[in-house]
């Protein structure tokens, strides 16, 4: 039951993956399909595109919910390959405490980094 | 999954070598390792990406440490990677729960195995996946 519900969580997580990330990469890597979306493709990293960014509340949400999603969906697979090799009830407790610990501080960090750029985004920069 | 009954003997190995495997193997073999590339390229985007909150002259430096022709192959790499993905994982997401696959059927000689239901969608998400990442090479080159 529990490993079914980790499962449907990590199916969910991809879908969401699928709709954010395939936007982030749009915006940031696909310079021509940003340019249909209104964000200068070949100025996607510049400082003043990055700030105003930064300071969208509609960023920030799609960030912390891709930085969420995918952390879920990367470290529950690694996981599955990693238990796939058979490890012993110990090791198997260190992976799942271990990747869960990595996780969780992982997406905090992300969050804050979503929270706290707004600030910085008022910097002038070239 | 582990499991007590079926030990996994061949270990890693047994993702590449695989005798008489189908093509729908080397997916699954494919899906794994474009997986493990994108959480190792995501950890370090987290890092990279950080930056913007120290602001502008630390957000330069490190755009600047990530650029260069190295960065952009291994960033269309990640495209492509991403394209490959995420696209086989619906397939998979599919299967699983038993779309396109067509209705059971009575095992009634000469049987017809599951490969022949599975096998196109299998070349479609993958001519699918050669056009996204087609098209992201255009774009890509168009750019730089």
């Amino acid at each position: 039951m529990r490993d079914r519900t980790l499962w449907t969580a990590h199916l969910g997580a991809g879908g969401l993956i699928l709709v954010f990330l395939g936007l982030h990469m749009a915006i940031m890597h696909l310079g021509l399909t940003g340019d249909g979306l209104g964000v200068p493709g070949d100025k996607a990293i510049d400082w003043a595109s990055v700030a105003l960014r930064a300071q969208s509340v509609f960023f920030a949400v799609t960030y912390v919910i891709l930085v969420g999603a995918t952390l879920y969906h990367g470290l529950y697979g690694l996981r599955n390959i990693l238990l796939e090799l058979n490890p012993g009830p110990a090791l198997r407790k260190v992976i799942d405490v271990g990747l869960s610990v990595v996780g969780l501080a992982l997406f905090a960090f992300g969050t804050w980094t979503a929270l706290a750029a707004p600030g910085a985004a008022t910097t002038v920069g070239g | 999954m582990a499991s007590r009954a079926h030990p996994n003997r061949l270990g890693i190995r047994g993702w590449v070598g695989g005798g008489r495997w189908g093509f729908e193997r080397y997916l699954y073999t494919l899906h794994r390792i474009t997986g493990l590339g994108l959480l190792a390229y995501f950890l370090m985007h987290i890092f990279v990406t950080s930056t913007r909150v120290l602001g502008p002259a630390s957000w330069k430096q490190a755009m600047d440490a990530v650029s260069g022709p190295l960065f952009a192959v291994g960033e269309y790499l990640v495209f492509a990677a991403f394209a490959f993905h995420a696209v086989n994982g619906v397939r998979l997401a599919l299967i699983e729960h038993g779309f396109l696959i067509g209705p059971p059927i009575e095992p009634i000689y000469p049987y017809a195995t599951s490969v022949g239901r599975q096998r196109p969608l299998a070349v479609a998400v993958m001519i699918v996946a050669g056009v996204i990442a087609l098209w992201g090479g255009l774009d890509f080159l168009t750019l730089r």
